[in-house]
């Protein structure tokens, strides 16, 4: 690509907040005009604490190359934490809903740091299993417990989560996300997934940068937690076990490690599939298992491998083929001209 | 003149083998030392302590002054010791020039919400950075590479690009791992203009590893032959060549000697 017409940054950076706000004023559209139904409209909560959940597992998983199955234990923490805050003050709702969420991913960002720092030291399947162990002791610990409502859960949340918030939440957490990518913070988490000898050499303090992705990582997955406990109005812990880590891990790997851009069309089309199957009723997990399979067997790094998507870019690369057209069809035409002459 | 880089006495053994033993050097600003000897004689052991890959069992690097013994890998980087590896070691998946900024990470030093906020000093460092690195790889004519990914280049290529990250995180002294291996004796010609330009423009001291004696004999100034841990010589290639004891670890004692 010699040409870049949209190489301006602040122009992109509009660029990208007005197709937010427009995909946001669609949505919202779509809503008020009752073309999503109520159950519609609701989905889009779910998708969206999903996309958050997925993308921030991404950080760890795919971008940093170490693979946690403890993510739902940090989600939980986030979502007891910001449900307990929620339900013991009484703020106005649009401060108290974002108090709690920010409170909700700092404690599960704490839980992150002591967590990593332990587990940190090992790698590939030795650290998935001890995250998974540590993953259920917060849920067992959660479970026995007097002010987590223990085994009976958590009830009377105020259902505080809008499909507002949950689209400023996956915006923020979309940006913060890329751009740690592309700075000097994310490169080393980077070059940790390529060569972790290589990068110490090159100066990168490895267990500073794995410390700081994995509890980033949790603090998204405690926001996510927060929304999850705010939509629901009732936290269980049973609901936060290895299988709640293990569904967001095949939304990050069917979406591809290393793309913030497959965990969104993951999360959605994993999110919304189960239930577009519910007319197949018992063959609907089949299905979606048969799915799940297929991909892997025909592309097995994901929708969208490491590719990621940029709507500058994206633009063009379509100005660009534009401009190559008219050029090609111009110069075509050229030549008539001339001998018409 | 104080030496840049001073080793004393440094040991290592794992477990009942004793991999290096009394290994001292002092080595000038801008020298260019070569380190022999037979495989398994312990060479690469020297970087891998040097680095503090491997934790020694005795002994004391000083860097011009400084002590580094067991600072952390990462530290020992940051304080001037880079090194390449014997089997490459590249962010095979990042682009060249991504790979280069990974080496210039410490010269930068805006924070975690400096990148976040997207804050002036991000510009600003982001910037130098990118250019920075851009001048680094013209200095080896890698500059029209700059957005290949690193896997994807040429051996010799990646071999150089090894070389620019190393220099990248501005050291004082460069440890070359093997630079020549797998190279025709065209590219190691070319290799050995690549690593006297290298000392000349950044004004580093080079220890190199090689098996390559055409390469080791040409350019070193001093060289150190290591057998069984042990420095069994040292001195300028001329010295080296004639030295019985080197011969005899390489080829073994003559019959009826």
């Amino acid at each position: 690509m010699t040409t870049r017409l949209l190489k301006n940054v602040p122009f992109r950076y509009a660029l990208n907040a007005a197709a937010a706000a427009g995909l946001y004023i669609v949505l919202m559209i779509l809503i008020d005009t009752k073309v999503l139904n109520r159950y519609q409209a609701l989905m889009l909560i779910p998708i969206g604490f999903n996309i958050i959940l997925a993308v921030s597992l991404n950080l760890s998983a795919g971008f940093m190359g170490q693979l946690p199955l403890g993510h739902a234990g940090f989600m939980s923490v986030g979502a007891y934490t910001a449900a307990l805050f929620s339900m013991s003050v009484n703020l106005p709702t649009n401060l108290e809903l974002p108090l709690a969420l920010v409170l909700g991913g700092l404690a599960a960002a704490v839980f992150g740091v002591l967590i990593g720092l332990p587990a940190l030291r090992l790698k590939g399947d030795y650290l998935a299993i001890l995250t998974l162990g540590f993953g259920e002791i917060i849920r067992v610990i959660i479970l026995n417990l007097k002010f987590t409502g223990g085994a009976y859960g958590l009830r009377g949340i105020g259902r505080q989560t809008t499909v507002t918030w949950v689209y400023i939440f996956v915006l923020i957490t979309l940006f913060a996300l890329s751009t740690l990518i592309k700075s000097r913070h994310g490169r080393a988490i980077l070059s940790i997934r390529e060569d972790e000898i290589a990068a110490e050499a090159s100066g990168i303090p490895t267990t500073y940068y794995k410390v700081l992705a994995f509890s980033v990582s949790a603090a998204f997955a405690g926001v996510a937690g927060g929304l999850y406990a705010h939509y629901l109005s009732i936290l269980d812990p049973s609901s936060f076990g290895f299988m709640k880590s293990a569904e967001i891990l095949v939304i990050v790997v069917l979406g591809g490690l290393g793309s913030l851009f497959g965990s969104v069309v993951s999360a959605t089309v994993l999110t919304i599939l189960p239930e577009l199957l519910r007319g197949f009723a018992e063959y609907r997990m089949v299905i979606y298992s048969l799915l799940l399979v297929a991909v892997m067997i025909f592309k097995p790094s994901g929708l969208c491998g490491r590719y990621d998507f940029s709507l500058g870019d994206t633009l063009d690369d379509f100005f660009a083929l534009l401009r190559d057209k008219l050029l090609k069809k111009a110069i075509k035409e050229a030549p008539a001209e001339a001998e018409g002459k | 003149m104080t030496p840049v880089l001073d080793i004393s006495n440094l040991g290592i053994n794992f477990g009942g083998l004793q991999a290096l033993d009394d290994f001292n050097i002092q080595v000038r600003n801008r020298e260019i030392v070569g380190l022999i000897g037979p495989n398994g004689a312990g060479k690469t052991t020297v970087f891998n302590v040097l680095t503090n890959v491997y934790q020694p069992s005795k002994g004391g690097i000083r860097l011009t002054g400084k002590n580094i013994l067991g600072k952390s890998t990462h530290e020992v980087t940051r304080n001037g010791i880079a090194r390449t590896f014997q089997n490459i070691r590249l962010f095979k998946s990042l682009s060249v020039l991504d790979n280069v900024k990974i080496g210039l990470h410490n010269s930068m030093t805006y924070s975690l919400f400096s990148a976040w906020l997207r804050l002036p000093s991000y510009w600003k460092e982001e910037a130098a950075a990118a250019k920075l690195g851009r001048e680094l790889l013209a200095v080896f004519d890698m500059e029209e590479l700059s957005d290949a990914p690193a896997g994807s280049l040429p051996y010799g290529a990646q071999r150089r690009l090894e070389i620019v990250r190393a220099l990248a995180t501005n050291p004082k002294v460069l440890l070359l791992d093997e630079p020549a291996a797998g190279m025709n004796p065209s590219e190691t010609a070319e290799l050995m203009r690549t690593i006297h330009d290298v000392r000349d423009k950044f004004d580093v001291a080079i220890i190199l590893i090689e098996h390559d004696m055409s390469l080791v004999m040409g350019m070193c100034e001093r060289i150190l032959v290591l057998n069984y841990g042990l420095i069994i010589a040292q001195g300028t290639p001329d010295e080296i060549k004639n030295n019985p004891l080197v011969i005899e670890a390489y080829l073994g004692q003559q019959r009826g000697e």
